[in-house]
């Protein structure tokens, strides 16, 4: 008996001291979100007073919402381009991946390779061509280009492969037997089996879609197209000085991702655990 | 629909698998075996190609046919003014230039130093895991809290740290200077403080990732070799370095690599926070891609850059399949 509860209380103290540990390691965030409720000149006084003294929420975030920066548009077109981004690339993927899994033909181990080694690939090595390819096809500064250069995910296709994989021939035979060709066996057996997969995949590329800068800030041109992080960086280029206002642009522009995180905490993980690396 | 049934009763489970080619289709009434395999063949193909169509094109404009041009333009003195059909091929002379290129140079060099930010990430992360592993309650909640800065927006956070790491008003100073730190350092204002600043962010946004991947690999040792250890009764750091340690070497081992990789593509932190500043002393390779190619539009020597790029990423990737092997040791 003793024993035991000498070891609960040891795994207790540890925990304590994690947890401080924790919250120091996400002050920086505590920091932001206590500072984009404070008065200017508030922000900076030391010691850190970390439930503000005078409140100015309010008047912050509607300075950032509807201030001279139109950030309900920039959230408009993140929201546009990242759900469209993720809806094409996991159809791409899983079409894809199907096809590497259960479709035999010529050329599929070959073909695979290719799409796998290319993956090495940085992205950064791409940019000039893709940037002269889009000028010429009058994909520049627009959102479809934007929602294109992100939707053939090389990691998409080989995490859901490998789910693929694992679904039983036989289930796939029988279909075939009963006659169902392979886009019927793709849509209303293959997929359904794999569906944690699929969702894990989407809120991934939910993630890296909704806080790429690279791409939008080099494909994109007019200002009414502008992502919330291509926006943020613009507003704090015009308001470096006002902390206050780049605190509360910044929490909105990760709020929005904390609540997809929370809401999909174990996919998430699951995901980055088992595909291991970020495309 | 009932003759096929009928047909498929015939054949018995373990027949399955050879049925692959042979399958009955549709309105066939009479399954002979052997005579469709040809065409059975080609229609699996066409199915192929259809599924994959999307994916094929889409990785064909956008990555292969880019990446050839970029090693046609690396050869050439091109640039985005002089229009199309503009250019002369000058062989090596852009990376003659590349490493004559006193910023060049430096940006390589810092992103050499860059990558320590990899083998320190790890062993934090590493003794983490195992405490979060092992010793705690509300394992969940800690995986979630660890795992904030990855998934945040890198541009909000270059601009929450601009403002922590301000050299006189921002809180870090502040801290150090009441802890009686008499001159703090101007952490991304001041040349030698500027890249150390990147790599603390850059450690601190990536040990979510490693935390995680490594907590995966925890699951695999098995349990009764800490157990046997136990009972010959040996301490908790016996334990962790002559079996914890080796034995997520694998695991060890491909973080070490993905890191090493991405640290050659981290260019979202470096533009908000520094843009690259200040005097180039964190300016990266792709840093100065992106200046040469969209600043001062020099597309040939640009390219130069990104194929330097490319090959340091291959390389890195070829050093892991032989190396590989003799790393993971139990």
């Amino acid at each position: 008996m003793e024993h035991v509860r000498n070891i609960d209380i040891r795994k207790l103290i540890i925990t304590v001291i994690m947890a401080v540990c924790g919250i120091v390691f996400i002050s920086p965030f505590i920091w932001m979100i206590s500072a984009s409720f404070k008065l200017e000149e508030d922000v900076l006084s030391f010691p850190i007073d970390w439930i503000p003294n005078t409140w100015n929420a309010i008047t912050n975030y509607s300075e950032v919402w509807f201030g001279e920066k139109p950030f309900l548009l920039y959230y408009w077109n993140s929201i546009k381009v990242t759900v469209l981004t993720t809806l094409t690339s996991v159809t791409v993927s899983s079409l894809a991946a199907y096809a590497f899994a259960k479709i035999k033909f010529k050329g599929r181990d070959i073909i695979f390779l290719i799409v796998l080694a290319t993956y090495m690939i940085p992205s950064q090595s791409l940019l000039v061509p893709q940037f002269l390819f889009y000028s010429w096809v009058d994909l520049f500064d627009s959102h479809l280009g934007l929602i294109l250069l992100n939707s053939f995910s090389v990691f998409g296709t080989f995490m859901l492969r490998q789910f693929f994989l694992g679904i039983n021939n036989e289930i796939i035979e029988s279909a075939k037997i009963d006659g169902a060709g392979h886009f019927r066996t793709f849509f209303h057996i293959a997929l359904p089996l794999v569906r944690p997969a699929i969702a894990t995949y989407a809120i991934l590329r939910f993630i890296w879609t909704w806080n790429d800068y690279q791409t939008p800030l080099i494909f994109l041109r007019s200002e009414s197209l502008y992502t919330l992080q291509l926006g943020i960086a613009q507003f704090a280029d015009v308001h470096g000085s006002i902390y206050s206002l780049m605190m509360a642009a910044s929490v909105s522009a990760i709020i929005p991702l904390l609540i997809v995180f929370m809401l999909g905490q174990k996919q998430v993980i699951d995901g980055i655990q088992l595909g291991g690396v970020k495309g | 629909m009932i003759e096929i049934k009928e047909a498929s009763e015939v054949i018995e489970a373990r027949d399955i698998k050879e049925l692959k080619t042979v399958t009955i289709v549709g309105s066939n009434k009479s399954p002979i075996r052997n005579k469709r395999p040809k065409f059975e063949g080609w229609r699996e193909t066409i199915a192929g190609y259809i599924f994959l169509a999307p994916m094929l094109i889409g990785t064909t404009t956008l990555v292969i046919i880019p990446i050839l041009a970029t090693i046609f333009l690396s050869f050439t003195d091109w640039n985005f003014i002089t229009g199309i059909g503009d250019f002369n091929f000058i062989g090596m002379e852009n990376f003659r230039t590349l490493f004559n290129d006193e910023i060049f140079i430096k940006s390589l060099i810092n992103n050499f130093i860059l990558l320590l930010v990899v083998p320190f990430g790890l062993l934090v992360s590493l003794i983490l895991a195992v405490v979060i592993n092992n010793h705690v309650y509300f394992k969940d909640f800690f995986k979630v809290i660890y795992f904030m800065p990855y998934i945040s927006s890198v541009v909000a956070i270059a601009i929450v740290f601009q403002v922590l790491f301000h050299p006189t008003f921002g809180p870090v100073n502040q801290l150090l200077m009441s802890l009686g730190v008499e001159s703090p350092p101007g952490w991304i204002a001041d040349i030698s403080y500027a890249l150390p600043s990147v790599m603390i962010i850059l450690i601190w946004t990536n040990i979510g990732f490693q935390l995680i991947i490594y907590l995966a690999g925890l699951q695999n040792i098995p349990k009764e070799l800490y157990e046997a250890a136990e009972m010959d009764g040996a301490s908790s750091w016996y334990k962790f370095r002559k079996i914890t340690v080796p034995l997520v070497s694998p695991t060890t081992f491909f973080l070490l690599v993905t890191g090493f990789i991405s640290t050659f593509k981290v260019f979202d932190l470096i533009i908000v926070l520094t843009n690259g500043g200040p005097a180039n002393s964190t300016s990266v390779p792709v840093f100065y891609l992106y200046q040469e190619a969209f600043v001062e539009l020099k597309t040939g020597y640009s390219s130069a850059i990104a194929l330097i790029l490319l090959v340091l990423v291959l390389l890195i990737t070829f050093l892991q399949w032989t190396v590989q092997k003799k790393w993971v040791n139990y």
